[in-house]
């Protein structure tokens, strides 16, 4: 058995030639991973010259001899038959012989020409491109049928929900995003008041202040924010977890036991989202309006109470329903986009990733969408 | 075959989150053996391979690579130690990020500076050995169990490092592709002199690879019995050892 030469201890190449036709070249010494990128140069170098006939590499002395060695060998010999050349290996010991073999150079070899791959055509990638997205189409409007069904039945049948999962859930996605919920809305709020403080000063029109703020935090941006950041949070949390559980096959372990996954992991994550959202939204008009308020009272001269007072006014309970019922379809689609994206996951660690973007993306994407068709809808019914 | 020890084990006590499953271990690999940890499960053979390869600390004692401790090596004598090892995990541990190609021509890419068309060539040559030519494009999550295990043998072997970590190579695997894999395992050994540790409890691979068996017991938390497999199957005097090798169950049995 070869010795295991240390690394990097070196090789040597002599060269002998016989005329111009003829060249032997004598290895010595070790080749390994180390030193075989030199080694490639130096055997490239020797034999740039020009064409010769023969080339015969003497393996005889070779103590070391790995596969990048074998690697570089095999490439050499490839490179000089290319240019006519004939090449031979002589004096190749049983174990280096044994590694050409395993690597089974020789097939490889022949079969290079075979390599080059073509990518698809323009055409394929059209037709690809088309049927991923009826594929996708398709699996959207079965997932909303299943979801509506399984709403239906845990309505129906409200001792049939995972009532523990669903309280787990109302945690997290509720009571944990209390905090930076409170601290968005109340910095949204002081912010607009300032802005709108700026201009409506000039008119003397300060206290309506109060109005602005009041109308636009209860009907857009309590809930817009609100859900914004539920998506940001809970929505991707939610495909994280279900496309881990793909990945892992417990998708599949609850099929097999004939658990329904969509009831059984998805609709405790609507019914947590579809109470939450709309708690944390009216906390967030709350908020966002004190917000307003500071302003009002600390850089217009309002008092608390004529800021209050001028707010409610300005709101109707009507403006407060609508934002409640903006949040609740909001929260639906937090949740069922965030599942959604979650057992569409393919691959492993990397489409966890792919998907948790996407329910973030398309989660937010659709509150403003949404949010722009509820805002003409409001309008026509005049609520 | 020179007695050379190439990784010694020292009074290794060690075990998972303040439990001792292995308790005072001592032996030797020689340099160019093929090497079998085996044991029932939980009987502390990955917590071992885990320790030998430094992902894990030991709670005493030491693993010595070529007479250098791997658990007190930090910086660059540690990756120096690093580089002579292959691992193959349980799972295959490939990077779901890339393909099949990129998986096995990231440790070339690191550690050699050699041109990208002999890496490719050497991906196509390991990749040729395991028999996966032709999968180079492929993702991971796309290929069958087997398949990736074979992918992680080639990304082991990348480098011909001089000790391969084997951890359960042929769980998993049929019966042709595993006795492929041991023909691998032997024919590698024999032309590179890899050192090889294999953790594996398949009795067929054992006979057709071994030239030394470890077994480690969970209830004495040490090596039970130490010697080639035909050795231990017939003159153990050990009834767990025996029935283990005879695959019956016994009073021995211990799980």
């Amino acid at each position: 058995m070869t010795k295991q030469a240390k690394a990097g201890t070196g090789y040597h190449i002599a060269v002998e030639k016989e005329g111009a036709e003829h060249w032997r070249l004598k290895l010595s010494g070790s080749v390994s991973s180390a030193n075989s990128s030199r080694f490639l140069t130096d055997l490239t170098n020797y034999l740039s010259g020009g064409p010769v006939r023969d080339v015969t590499l003497d393996l005889g002395e070779i103590s070391y001899f790995d596969s990048t060695a074998a690697a570089v060998i095999a490439q050499i010999r490839l490179r000089l038959e290319k240019q006519g050349s004939h090449v031979r290996l002589i004096n190749v010991k049983p174990e280096i012989q044994g590694l050409f073999e395993i690597l089974n150079l020789e097939s490889l070899l022949s079969e290079r020409d075979r390599l080059i791959e073509k990518g698809p055509s323009l055409i394929a990638l059209l037709g690809g491109a088309s049927l991923n997205f009826i594929n996708d189409t398709r699996f959207t409007f079965a997932y909303l049928g299943d979801v509506t069904l399984a709403l239906g039945y845990a309505f129906r049948y409200p001792n049939k929900v995972r009532w523990n999962d669903a309280f787990l859930y109302m945690e997290r996605t509720g009571i944990e995003a209390v905090p930076i919920v409170l601290l968005i809305s109340f910095l949204v709020g002081f912010i607009m008041a300032f802005q709108a403080a700026v201009q409506l000063r000039q008119f003397g029109a300060d206290i309506f202040v109060a109005n602005l703020v009041g109308l636009s935090i209860v009907r857009e941006l309590g809930p817009l924010m609100t859900a914004i950041i539920v998506a940001g949070r809970s929505g991707t949390a939610f495909a994280a977890e279900i496309g881990t559980m793909k990945v892992s096959e417990e998708i599949d372990a609850l099929k097999v036991m004939g658990l329904e996954p969509t009831r059984f992991l998805i609709i405790p994550k609507v019914l947590a989202a579809l109470i939450t959202v709309p708690t944390l939204t009216l906390m967030s008009d709350v908020v966002g309006i004190s917000g307003g308020l500071v302003v009002g009272v600390v850089f217009l001269d309002l008092t608390p109470w004529g800021y209050i007072l001028q707010t409610q006014r300005a709101l109707d309970i009507l403006d407060v329903f609508s934002g409640y019922f903006k949040s609740m379809v909001f929260a639906l689609l937090i949740s069922g986009v965030g599942c959604m994206r979650g057992l569409q996951v393919e691959g492993g660690a990397q489409g966890v990733g792919r998907s948790t973007t996407s329910a973030a993306v398309s989660g937010i994407f659709l509150i403003i969408l949404y949010d722009a068709l509820f805002t003409l809808m409001f309008n026509y019914v005049k609520w | 075959m020179g007695k050379t020890p190439i990784i010694q084990v020292r009074g290794l006590t060690a075990g998972y989150k303040g439990e001792v499953t292995l308790d005072n271990v001592n032996f030797d690999i020689y340099r160019g053996e093929i090497f079998i940890i085996l044991g029932g499960s939980g009987c502390g053979k990955s917590t071992l391979l885990k320790n030998m390869i430094g992902l894990h600390d030991p709670y005493r004692g030491q693993v010595l690579i070529e007479g250098k401790d791997i658990v007190l090596a930090e910086g660059k004598r540690r990756l120096q130690i690093l580089r002579k090892f292959g691992v193959l995990f349980q799972s295959s541990a490939l990077l779901g990020s890339m393909t099949i190609a990129e998986n096995i021509a990231l440790p070339l890419q690191e550690y050699t500076s050699l041109p990208r068309e002999t890496i490719d060539f050497l991906v196509r040559m390991k990749l040729n050995m395991v028999g996966l030519r032709g999968y180079e494009g492929y993702l991971p999550a796309e290929l069958s169990g087997g398949m990736k295990k074979r992918a992680g043998i080639a990304r082991a072997m990348a480098l011909d490092p001089e000790i391969l970590f084997l951890d359960e190579p042929s769980a998993g695997l049929d019966p042709v592709t595993s006795a492929g894999l041991d023909n691998l395992i032997v024919q590698f050994n024999a032309s590179l002199g890899t050192t090889m540790v294999v953790v594996t409890h398949e009795l067929p691979s054992i006979y057709s690879i071994a030239h030394r068996v470890i077994m480690l017991d969970k209830r004495a938390k040490n090596i039970i019995a130490e010697g080639g497999p035909v050795e231990l199957r017939d003159k153990s005097d050990n009834p767990f050892v025996r029935n283990f090798f005879n695959r019956q169950v016994g009073e021995g049995l211990n799980v």
